[in-house]
């Protein structure tokens, strides 16, 4: 029948009952405009890949590339090869000659201020969402006000005062500095979630003669565990992927963290790129990695709670 | 409670809704006090020797009403103002925009949907600085990929877009779009997850097309946390240093800057550190409503994020 294959204005011109021919219509029609949607759908979602992955790809492009190549206008490396991952690997260039000394800075850093974070929000939300401080709001207050301050507003007051406290180009400076911006967000999610404890559990252990050490200790952590989780993957990302405060505070190439040693590579046009983009794959691994690792717990974090970007 | 309620509940939120039991009988005292107090002071110590200190100390940097005057008569400042505006009005809205239109096609139940989400946070689960790089190599006008796709898929050679200061500006915008919409999404998709279902059910059920189901339910079951995100990533992208510093590097002669990278040139590369301080400071006006708008709808909606 011609009504299967032809548009649905030919359908009700050769069907004789009007009534079937309606149904055949709508039916045809529904279809139709299903398919459209689907690809339309399957479009977008094409536009989405080829949107998120470009600059990933570039990435990756220039990294594998030999440095004549770079210039060619080459759309995919016509002979890859690994060489510039093992320039930096192997510290073969001046600008990486110390790569992974910084790199362990960096995880340095990463790990002090998701301890600190962890350990200096865990508590304050303790004595405000628990313990009921008297006028816990202000403490509550504070750290939101500092959440909605940009960090690069404080940069340069924050240079100075690190000085005044003598911890120029020492990794301190970074840790506290980047602390004190994550501790907001810790103290936000922290009571978020303590709410979905039962406030029993304190008080029977209470009737047990806990003090309030024993409290925090023994009930409040084990079962803050997942925010916990969220909150110490947020700081060690925030804390990695942080470049300002790096830059400003960080001067000698012993004391630089990987982001700063990366972005050394802008400071002449002689930089050889794919060395660059090379160094800039394997900072982004460990932050990528984590990030997917605990996508769970960082979406749940995400929901939970505000937003620090 | 929804998973955004339970968001943004900040402030008031701290204590619960209902009045929760004291555990510490009649309040704290004596040696509970005590704790209680120490467990405080070490977020109180890193609020006053990092934050009220920086931001007196800044306070005090950029008193002078000299500066101001100065900073005034400094074309690349004004250049500056209006670059700030364009990137936080426009990176932001549109951002917000696309974000709220995808988190809708995300939720749509599909094979592939899930994958794709996958790919799609990846720019945000990428570091700034090595995203930024890329990008910016990418957009270079002679050896960058996206003129040599222009070139080799229909033979434009394309403009230098970084050598210019509206396409340079719009490709700092872009960058930063590129970066934080997955982030947005996400915020927006979770936030139509948790929209109730009973509502569009019953919606349907007295004959509402998807139209006026996404007008009467979606939109305004939204609105709150479309307008809170909206206000939150405004204060985000008012201090993005990383975009334009890496993108366009501020130029060309400097006009592409935004008050958050011209403080920092005037402060460490000219040397002016009160001129980058009342550079940051001037943009107050701007950030003080928005931080004063913000706390209060984080505080009282108890959390619609």
């Amino acid at each position: 029948m011609s009504v299967t294959t032809a548009g649905p204005r030919a359908s009700s011109a050769t069907t004789a009952a009007p009534r079937v021919s309606i149904r055949l219509h709508s039916k045809l029609h529904y279809r139709l405009q299903r398919y459209a949607v689907e690809a339309a759908c399957m479009l977008l979602g094409f536009a989405i890949v080829i949107w998120s992955l470009t600059p990933i790809y570039n990435m990756w492009l220039i990294a594998l590339s030999k440095h004549g190549d770079i210039f060619g206008g080459e759309l995919w490396p016509s002979s890859p090869s690994l060489e510039s991952f093992r320039v930096v690997i192997y510290e073969d260039f001046w600008y990486l000659a110390h790569f992974w000394h910084q790199f362990g800075n960096s995880f340095y850093v990463g790990l002090m201020v998701m301890f600190l974070t962890l350990l200096i929000g865990s508590l304050a939300s303790f004595t405000v969402g628990r313990m009921r401080l008297r006028n816990g709001w202000m403490l509550t207050n504070a750290a939101l006000m500092t959440y909605v301050i940009p960090a690069s507003f404080l940069a340069i007051p924050f240079y100075r005062i690190m000085q005044i406290y003598g911890l120029g180009n020492h990794l301190a400076s970074v840790i506290l500095a980047l602390t004190t911006f994550a501790t907001p967000y810790a103290i936000f999610i922290f009571s978020q979630y303590g709410k979905s404890i039962p406030m029993e559990l304190d008080e029977s252990a209470r009737i047990d003669g806990a003090n309030p050490l024993q409290i925090y200790l023994r009930i409040y952590l084990p079962l803050m565990a997942p925010a916990l989780v969220a909150v110490g993957t947020y700081a060690l990302l925030l804390a990695w992927n942080e470049y300002l405060y790096n830059f400003l505070l960080l001067s000698t190439p012993e004391s630089m963290t990987v982001a700063v040693a990366l972005a050394q590579f802008l400071n002449s046009d002689e930089s050889p790129w794919n060395f660059m983009m090379a160094t800039a794959i394997i900072y982004a691994l460990p932050p990528i990695i984590l990030y997917y690792g605990f996508r769970r717990y960082m979406a749940a974090g995400l929901t939970m709670g505000g937003v620090k970007g | 409670m929804s998973v955004t309620q339970q968001a943004v509940a900040i402030g008031r939120g701290f204590a619960g809704t209902r009045p929760a039991r004291r555990v510490f009988f009649g309040g704290v005292h004596g040696t509970d006090y005590v704790w209680s107090i120490a467990f405080a002071i070490p977020y109180a110590i890193i609020f006053f020797a990092f934050v009220v200190y920086p931001i007196g100390y800044g306070l005090w940097m950029g008193s002078d009403t000299a500066l101001y005057g100065e900073l005034f008569s400094d074309p690349r400042y004004l250049t500056a103002v209006v670059n700030t505006l364009l990137y936080v009005g426009i990176g932001v809205n549109v951002k917000m925009f696309f974000a709220f239109l995808l988190s809708g096609f995300f939720i749509r139940k599909r094979w592939w949907s899930k994958a794709l989400l996958v790919v799609f946070i990846l720019p945000w689960a990428t570091p700034a600085l090595p995203a930024y790089m890329s990008i910016h190599w990418f957009l270079n006008g002679q050896w960058g990929m996206l003129n040599n796709v222009l070139y080799s898929l229909f033979g434009i050679d394309g403009p230098v877009y970084l050598n210019d200061h509206w396409t340079g500006l719009f490709c700092n915008i872009a960058a930063y779009i590129w970066k934080t919409l997955p982030f947005w999404t996400v915020i927006l998709l979770a936030g139509r997850m948790s929209v109730p279902q009973e509502l569009y059910e019953a919606a349907a059920v007295d004959g509402a097309n998807g139209l006026s189901k996404f007008a009467h339910i979606t939109l305004p079951m939204m609105a709150n946390l479309y307008l809170v995100c909206t206000l939150l990533d405004m204060v985000f992208a008012l201090g993005d240093f990383n975009a334009t510093f890496f993108v366009s590097g501020g130029g060309p002669a400097m006009s592409t800057e935004v008050l958050a990278t011209l403080g920092i040139r005037y402060a460490f590369t000219i040397a002016l550190p009160r001129l980058g301080v009342a550079a940051v400071m001037s943009a107050l006006p701007l950030l003080i409503p928005l931080v004063i708008l913000l706390m209060r709808k984080l505080r009282m909606s108890e959390g619609q994020l």
